[in-house]
This record gives structure tokens, C-alpha cells and sequence, in this order.
């Protein structure tokens, strides 16, 4: 297993303020690496620095052993942003042409490429409609198949499944583990427990800092807890407990 | 591939937008329109006069045209008969004393009514003038026929003097009657203010419209998220504003064409210069205004502040673009044009249409528009980097 993203030593902010801090991790290759936090927490922000969109204050972040910001490796990485930034006057599949282009896949590669993706979020039947008509899910999705269509090394999808329904939660997680077994690299922030657990490693962010990490399972059974969902809770308070005593 | 693909999309997005699309091509059409019907009415304006005990050979040499006279017999105030009457002015006689109260509501009125009352001044005098000459004549022909039996008696001494008599004759009957014949380097007799208008207007409305369309498409992508979207792609930033730039470039270019050729046959316009550099010099400004839509909509977080910049980014220019002569300003505000593009624009294009000047006259005016056009580029490179730092 090779390193695919590795962060070390983070700490990023705009102007004065300071959003992360003493920041570690590192997803494998074929991994699936869940950041779970409440909202404010800085996962974007983390995500943001780990694409190279945001150069880091300090320390350093490693991609396919690239120091980032590195324009030329985000063809590399398929990207799933938190708003759903989509061209509203234009058909699903326009925009899966037009950010498949973008990512530098060929015309006649996409053609191939864009049912594929479509179906894993079951949009298939409706790649014709025009964005603007589409419902909140449904742009999640397309949002999703954006970032699946370049068929990338390495996923970064900034909460994914908000809106959408559970089965197509469940039929999205099972894509997403074939992925991964296949040797693709998956890091994804989310707010909710379900997802996390489905993940390999789930880091804990809270208030900029990482409060927990490791496997789901033995972060129940370090913290005595029965649910993960527990786990986060505890944490939280551990880490409340220690900026008190400061 | 980058860039074409923007474009593509950038056009398809564009074409399905009826209502920005017909913004864009009617509105400049309609607002020039609208222009060139206000300022027709302007040229047969009249202003009423209420005239009191005025000699009647004065008031015949002041009335024209563009003059309506009204006798006025009651001895009311004049400030009351103006009120009541909605005069322009009233002249009233006292003896040799002349009293002009002018109402100075509408100055292009007041000024007809002085240039009247200064020209039957003229006229009145001048005529009085003829008559004295003609007296002065007739004394100075007996003059001469005494002056000629004169030299006749001296014999011939000399021929220069006998030629040079005749010639000053001659002159004397000439003088107090020249026939004036005006032409007109541009124009012609029925020329408005709209025509010296025209060029400037042009120029305004292309760079009017395409700095507002571009930059609130480009404040979209920005709200929307889009922009971020795209920039988290392996594209290059100039790949960005050059696929802007070359896309919302071919609105600007058929918007642009369609407001020259407009103005040109259906207000039959007279262009001295060549029709090339009109076309040449207003592609430059509608670049200058796309890059700087660009620029102004990255300090605007929505549409509402974008309109907000119009006061400040647009307003000003229109007041230096040479509607008011700028040579005629203030010295410290006279700089203040300098920086403005559309300044250069204008002036180049009264230049092209009324002076017919060539690519060589305006070609310092156009490497200005060029310079504003890179300065405004490196500036949106820049402000990328918000977005993307590499």
C-alpha cells in the first residue's frame, strides 16, 4: 500500500485566524478516510488545502508524493464540492461534458465515461433534462457523477450524501467500496455517524483540532462506548475538558 | 481545448437566455434611438418674447424664426406677464434705455432671445451705416471727378496714380454687400447636437452594455460556485479569462457591429474616416469594458452591488467622455479625463467621423485602450489567485 495523501503538521487559516491546527493523517491507497465534524469545523477548509486551492500557513501536503498546490495533479482527483456548482441553463450531460473536458478527458472518452457515471447515481433517464429543473437530490448526484466521470485516482467528495435518500445512500456506498478495492483513493467529510462508519479510518474534527482517529471500531472500543455516535460525543467533551485546564 | 470548450459553453448558456440575449442587442439600439428623436425636436425651438413701447424697426430686425413676438399693451410687472404668459423674456423701451427680463428657465431660450436682440442690434446699425456710406459715396465721387480734371491739367506724370484712382473706386462700391456661402467640413446646415453627440454615444453604449453583461455573468459563476468548481480543475486561470474573454468577446463583437451598422444607415450618419477604425476602435472598447467587468464584479458579491458600481465605474466616464468638451473643464479636472477609456474611445471616434482622421491619427488613443486592456487582464489574474493560489 503506497501513501496517496499525506498531511503533516497543518495549520491553515485566512488572514489572522486560525481555522486548523497540528493537523495529521494519511490515506493509503485503496482507502476510504472519513473527516466527521460538525459543522464550522474546518473540514472544507481541509479538503480546500489537501485539493491545493489554499496554500498551507504550515507544515506540508503531500499528493501522489506532489508537494500541493500542484495545478496539473487535480486531473487526478475527482472533486464533489459542498454547494452543488452546477451550470443550471444547461442539461446534466452538457455539464458532465463540459467538467469532463475540463479535467482534460477527451470527447470521445466522455461519451463512454458519462452513462457509466450517471448510472451509479440513477440519473441515467434524466441526463437530458435541463439542471435548473432538477430537485435538490438530483443535483447532489450529478454533483457526484461530475466528480466520478473522469474515473480519478483519488476522490474527494465534500459531503456527499446530504439529500440523498437512503437507498441510493446504500447503492452509492457499495460503488464507493468497489472503488476503493479497485486501488482508487477516497477522502470524504461528512456530519453524519452512518457514513463514517462506513468508511476504512474516520478522523474526528472538532474546532479546527483532530479530536479521535483510527478505525471506526477501535475508536468504540478506545473510548468505552457502545456506538460511534457516542464516541464523537465523548471526544468532544475530553477535548472541552482540556482547553478548560489551559 | 480548454478555451473552446468555455466558449461553446459560455454560447449555449447565452443562447438559451432570451432576455439577456435581446437585452444586449436591442436596448443599445433602442436607447439611441431614443437619443436621436429627443434631440430632432431641438432644432426648431422657439422662444415667445412679450415686447412694451419698442421702436417697430427694432423689433422687425429682431424677430426670425426661431423668435415668436408678442405685443404686450398692459403695464403690468414684466415678472408677472412672464408668469402669466409663460414668455421666454419681454422687452420693454424707455427712451434709448432697452430692459430684457428673461424668465431663464430653458437657458437654450434665453440664449436665442440675446443672440436675436444682439443680431437686430446689428442689423440696425449696419443699416444705418449703408446709409451713411452712401452719402460718403456720392460726396467722394464728386471728389474724384474734381480730383481727375486735376490731373488731367497736370499732364502726364505718372501712370501708377491714374491706375491706382479707379481701383479704389471700385472698392468702395463693393464693400457693403458680401454674399456669404457656408460650407461644412461635416455635417451640414441641419446638423444637431446629436450629431457631434453620435460618436461619443456610440462608443458609451457598447462599452455600457458589454461591461454590464460580462460582468454579471462572471459575478454568477462566482455566487453560484461555479467558477470555484471549474478552478478546481487542472485549468490554467488564463485559460479562465481568456475563455470569458473570447466567449462574452463574440457578444460584445456582434453587439457591437450591430450599433456602428445601426447608427450608420438608419440614422445615415456621415463618416468622414474610414468605417474600419470605427469598427476597430469600438472592438477595443468593448474589450476594455469585458476585462473590466470582469475585474469590477470581483469586488461585487452579488448582482445588486454589481448594479451599485455602475454610478461609480460608468457614470463618471460618460461625463469625460467629451459630451462636455474637456478642454473646456477646470485645469486640475482636466487629468481626471486621462484615465478614463472611454475618454480615448470617444475622441478617437469623433476624430474617425468628424475629422476623418486616419489609423495613424488615432493610433496613440487605441495603444491607451490596449494598455487599459492588459493592465485590466493582469489585475484578473490576480484577483484569481482568491480562488487558486497556482
Amino acid at each position: 500500500m503506497t501513501e496517496v495523501i499525506q498531511v503533516s503538521d497543518l495549520e491553515q487559516g485566512y488572514g489572522k485566524t486560525v481555522v486548523l491546527k497540528d493537523i495529521n493523517l494519511t490515506v493509503n491507497s485503496g482507502e476510504i478516510l472519513a473527516l466527521i465534524g460538525p459543522s464550522g469545523a474546518g473540514k472544507t477548509t481541509l479538503v480546500s488545502t489537501i485539493m491545493g486551492m489554499l496554500k498551507p500557513m504550515k507544515g506540508q501536503v503531500t499528493v501522489l508524493d506532489t508537494p500541493m498546490p500542484n495545478r496539473q495533479l487535480l486531473a487526478k482527483i475527482g472533486f464533489m464540492a459542498q454547494t452543488d456548482a452546477l451550470y443550471e441553463s444547461l442539461t446534466a450531460n452538457e455539464n458532465l461534458m463540459f467538467f469532463g473536458s475540463m479535467q482534460g478527458i477527451s470527447r470521445k472518452a466522455l461519451k463512454e465515461k458519462i452513462p457509466y457515471a450517471a448510472n451509479i447515481v440513477n440519473l441515467v433517464p434524466d441526463l437530458k433534462k435541463y439542471v435548473k429543473d432538477y430537485s435538490g437530490g438530483m443535483k447532489r448526484r450529478l454533483s457526484l457523477a461530475i466528480a466520478l466521470v473522469s474515473d480519478p485516482e483519488i476522490l474527494i467528495l465534500d459531503e456527499p450524501t446530504v439529500g440523498i435518500d437512503p437507498e441510493l445512500r446504500q447503492q452509492i456506498w457499495n460503488e464507493l467500496h468497489k472503488l476503493a478495492n479497485a486501488g482508487r483513493t477516497i477522502l470524504l467529510t461528512t456530519h453524519v455517524m452512518e457514513d463514517a462508519e462506513e468508511a476504512d479510518d474516520v478522523m474526528m474534527i472538532r474546532n479546527g483540532a483532530a479530536i479521535a482517529q483510527g478505525t471506526p471500531k477501535q475508536l468504540i472500543t478506545e473510548y468505552g462506548v457502545k456506538s460511534s455516535e457516542t464516541v464523537f460525543l465523548a471526544a468532544g467533551r475530553q477535548q472541552d475538558a482540556h482547553t478548560n485546564n489551559d | 481545448m480548454r478555451i473552446l470548450t468555455m466558449i461553446k459553453r459560455i454560447l449555449t448558456e447565452m443562447l438559451r437566455d432570451k432576455r439577456t440575449l435581446a437585452l444586449m442587442f436591442i436596448a443599445p439600439l433602442f436607447i439611441l434611438s431614443l437619443l436621436y428623436f429627443l434631440f430632432q425636436s431641438n432644432t426648431d425651438q422657439t422662444a415667445a418674447l412679450g415686447v412694451r413701447n419698442v421702436d417697430t424697426t427694432l423689433v422687425k430686425a429682431v424677430n426670425n424664426n426661431h423668435v415668436k413676438i408678442h405685443q404686450i399693451s398692459s403695464d403690468k410687472s414684466a415678472e408677472t406677464i412672464i408668469r402669466d404668459h409663460d414668455y421666454a423674456g419681454v422687452l420693454s423701451q424707455n427712451g434709448d434705455h432697452l430692459t430684457l427680463t428673461l424668465q431663464n428657465s430653458d437657458q437654450s431660450k434665453t440664449a436665442i432671445l440675446k443672440q436675436s436682440l444682439q443680431k437686430g442690434q446689428i442689423e440696425l446699425k449696419s443699416k444705418a451705416a449703408r446709409t451713411a456710406i452712401k452719402t460718403q459715396a456720392k460726396a467722394l465721387k464728386k471728389m474724384q471727378a474734381a480730383l481727375a480734371a486735376v490731373t488731367r491739367q497736370m499732364g502726364r506724370a505718372g501712370n501708377g496714380k491714374q491706375v491706382a484712382q479707379p481701383a479704389a473706386g471700385k472698392q468702395l462700391k463693393a464693400a457693403p454687400s458680401y454674399t456669404v456661402t457656408t460650407h461644412y467640413l461635416y455635417g451640414s446646415s441641419n446638423s444637431t447636437y446629436f450629431n457631434t453627440l453620435l460618436p461619443i454615444l456610440i462608443g458609451f453604449v457598447v462599452f455600457f452594455f458589454v461591461f454590464l453583461i460580462s460582468g454579471i455573468a462572471l459575478l454568477r459563476e462566482r455566487t453560484t460556485g461555479t467558477l470555484n468548481r471549474l478552478l478546481a480543475t487542472p485549468i490554467k486561470r488564463g485559460e479562465v479569462i481568456m475563455g470569458y474573454l473570447s466567449g462574452y468577446g463574440i457578444f460584445a463583437l456582434i453587439q457591437t457591429l450591430l450599433v456602428v451598422l445601426f447608427t450608420i444607415y438608419v440614422f445615415n450618419i456621415q463618416i468622414l474616416g474610414n468605417i474600419w477604425n470605427i469598427f476597430l476602435i469600438n472592438i477595443l472598447l468593448a474589450v476594455v469594458a469585458l476585462t473590466l467587468g470582469l475585474l469590477i464584479s470581483t469586488f461585487a458579491s452579488s448582482e445588486f452591488q454589481m448594479v451599485q458600481f455602475i454610478p461609480i465605474v460608468v457614470i463618471p466616464q460618460i461625463f469625460f467622455s467629451g459630451i462636455i468638451p474637456v478642454n473646456q473643464m477646470a485645469d486640475w479636472l482636466q487629468p481626471v479625463a486621462k484615465i478614463m477609456p472611454l475618454y480615448y474611445g470617444s475622441q478617437s471616434m469623433s476624430d474617425v467621423i468628424q475629422k476623418g482622421a486616419t489609423i495613424g491619427d488615432i493610433a496613440p488613443s487605441l495603444g491607451i485602450l490596449l494598455i487599459f486592456v492588459v493592465v485590466f487582464l493582469v489585475l484578473n489574474m490576480l484577483s484569481m489567485r482568491h480562488y487558486r493560489q497556482v
